[in-house]
């Protein structure tokens, strides 16, 4: 029998805060940022009336915000933190630390631009800019999945023994209200269970030396183990999921499909805009073009075999980059998707699309817009490999 | 210092991790020395001032005398022959190079 659920009205930001609570993590180091505040803002209330058992831990920056996380998880605590944009940059040094000492931090990281110029709105340039950074990524459409990631969360983490940053969209999501199915904290708690770290430094019974100087002799070989964990992070992944189902129905995968299975046109689509997209293929399929989505849910690891299984009906393909790689080659998505599919060989057409920068809106008719692209590159209309959509010339 | 056989990614702990306490003192810190103190028993007072001194813990003390130094530690800095107060010293530095040749002075370890 699924777990009883409560059905409330959340933003993003809420619904993760709410998460955090649920979760009651050991200790929480954050720094403000906009659109990311409220989750650490929020929570710190929590701290402050006495419904969570954490240490937090208000830092002078998100430098010193990721440090202090290290430190924590290190020590064997459950911990977890909250950033955008800027603050990620800030934190990037820290990032490929955590990852290197395999510490299970979980990071709720709401996409923002990056500058300059200045920008407080959604894009992914932020959480793509650390996309080797040896965390998992874990992308949300919406509060929902955003509550339903950040619990997961924290069971691939410890599993995987690797840092998590789950994603929402800038102010899309992050202050957009919607229907939340909020679980009981009983379950929640049951699910999360309590951290078992193999290693940490306040294990008297096991001392240990955490992140000593590895240079020539030893620096290779504790990379490639990285290289391993997020490999079998994908098996770690799916198996939290189908726990998660078990007990909450809902069902997760590494990335979900729409309407994919027969289709021959598709758009490959992270976050919200994912949403927005599900609306035009209804509308096509109703006049009977037979367009899909694919929408990937985690960006590291990155599901390159499953994906192009998923879908080798498909003729043409539209990628959608909410970020700019800026090299005179694709978006960040498009290189994956393209470098999966050469690596089994299966020639498609590949358009990819950078769009939305700086919160610049999607609209409907710009999603659909793309599918008619696609349709002409089928009948074998020359179409221009990149497309800033919705930029003015 | 002996070659062992390196580990490989799958055998190592998961991480930057060494396991076990103390680890510090199996890495022989003392290989880049190209000076290294020589004591001279008959000149020694056994005032203990190296001792006091060494940043390395590298005097090696019997019964509260001076008996050599512990070359896998000492980096051969000098401090305990500048700080001997005996008058001419009973300490003297001698090139390690020199020191390797020759096998008496070696042996006083």
């Amino acid at each position: 029998m699924p777990a009883k659920v409560k059905i409330v009205a959340r933003t993003g930001n809420e619904a993760m805060a709410e998460a955090m609570r649920q979760i009651n993590p050991d200790v929480v180091a954050a720094y403000p940022i906009t659109p990311a505040t409220e989750i650490v803002q929020i929570f710190a209330g929590y701290v402050a009336d006495g419904l969570v058992d954490t240490e937090f831990v208000p830092v002078e920056s998100e430098h010193s915000a990721m440090s202090a996380c290290i430190g924590a998880s290190a020590a064997g605590g459950r911990t977890m933190t909250g950033t955008s944009s800027q603050g990620l940059a800030l934190m990037a040094e820290m990032l490929y630390i955590a990852s290197g000492l395999r510490l299970p931090i979980v990071l709720a990281d709401v996409n923002r631009a990056l500058s300059s110029p200045i920008n407080i709105h959604c894009d992914h340039s932020d959480t793509m800019m650390v996309r080797d950074s040896g965390w998992i990524q874990i992308f949300s459409e919406n509060a929902q999945e955003a509550y339903d990631n950040m619990i997961q969360a924290v069971r691939i983490a410890e599993k995987a023994a690797l840092p998590v940053i789950v994603t929402t969209d800038g102010f899309i999501i992050s202050h957009g209200m919607e229907r939340v199915d909020i679980f009981e904290d009983k379950d929640v708690k049951d699910f999360v269970g309590v951290k078992k770290a193999e290693h940490y430094l306040l294990n008297l019974e096991k001392p240990i030396t955490l992140g000593a100087l590895d240079l020539q002799d030893y620096y290779f070989e504790h990379r490639r183990q990285l290289a391993e964990a997020m490999k079998e992070s994908k098996a770690i992944i799916l198996d939290v999921a189908k726990e998660f189902q078990g007990k909450f129905g809902r069902s997760y995968g590494l990335f979900e499909t729409y309407k994919l299975d027969d289709a021959e046109c598709a758009i490959i689509a992270m976050g919200s805009t994912a949403g927005t997209t599900k609306v035009i293929v209804d509308k096509l399929r109703q006049a009977g073009v037979k367009a899909g989505l694919l929408k990937p849910r985690v960006f590291r690891p990155f599901p390159k075999d499953e994906i192009v299984e998923a879908l080798k009906s498909v003729k043409t393909i539209a990628v959608l980059d909410r970020s700019d790689t800026i090299s005179a080659n694709d978006g960040p998505l498009c290189i994956e998707i393209k470098a999966a599919l050469f690596d089994k060989g299966c020639g498609k057409i590949v358009l990819n699309y950078i769009y939305g920068l700086g919160g610049r809106e999607i609209k409907l008719e710009d999603i659909e817009s793309v599918y008619r692209d696609l349709g002409e590159a089928a009948n074998g209309k020359a179409k221009e490999k990149i497309t800033y959509l919705g930029v003015r010339e | 210092m002996a070659h062992e056989k390196k580990k490989g990614w799958k055998q190592l702990p998961k991480g930057d991790v060494i396991e076990g306490g103390g680890t510090a003192r199996e890495f022989k810190t003392g290989d880049w020395r190209s000076e290294r103190p020589v004591h001279i028993p008959e000149k020694c007072v056994h005032c203990l001032t190296c001792w006091i001194y060494c940043p390395d813990s590298a005097i090696i003390v019997k019964d509260g005398k001076v008996t050599g130094y512990d070359y896998d530690y000492c980096k051969g800095c000098g401090i305990c022959m500048h700080e001997c107060p005996v008058k001419g010293k009973a300490i003297k530095m001698v090139l390690e190079k020199e020191a390797k040749k020759d096998e008496k002075l070696c042996r006083q370890k």
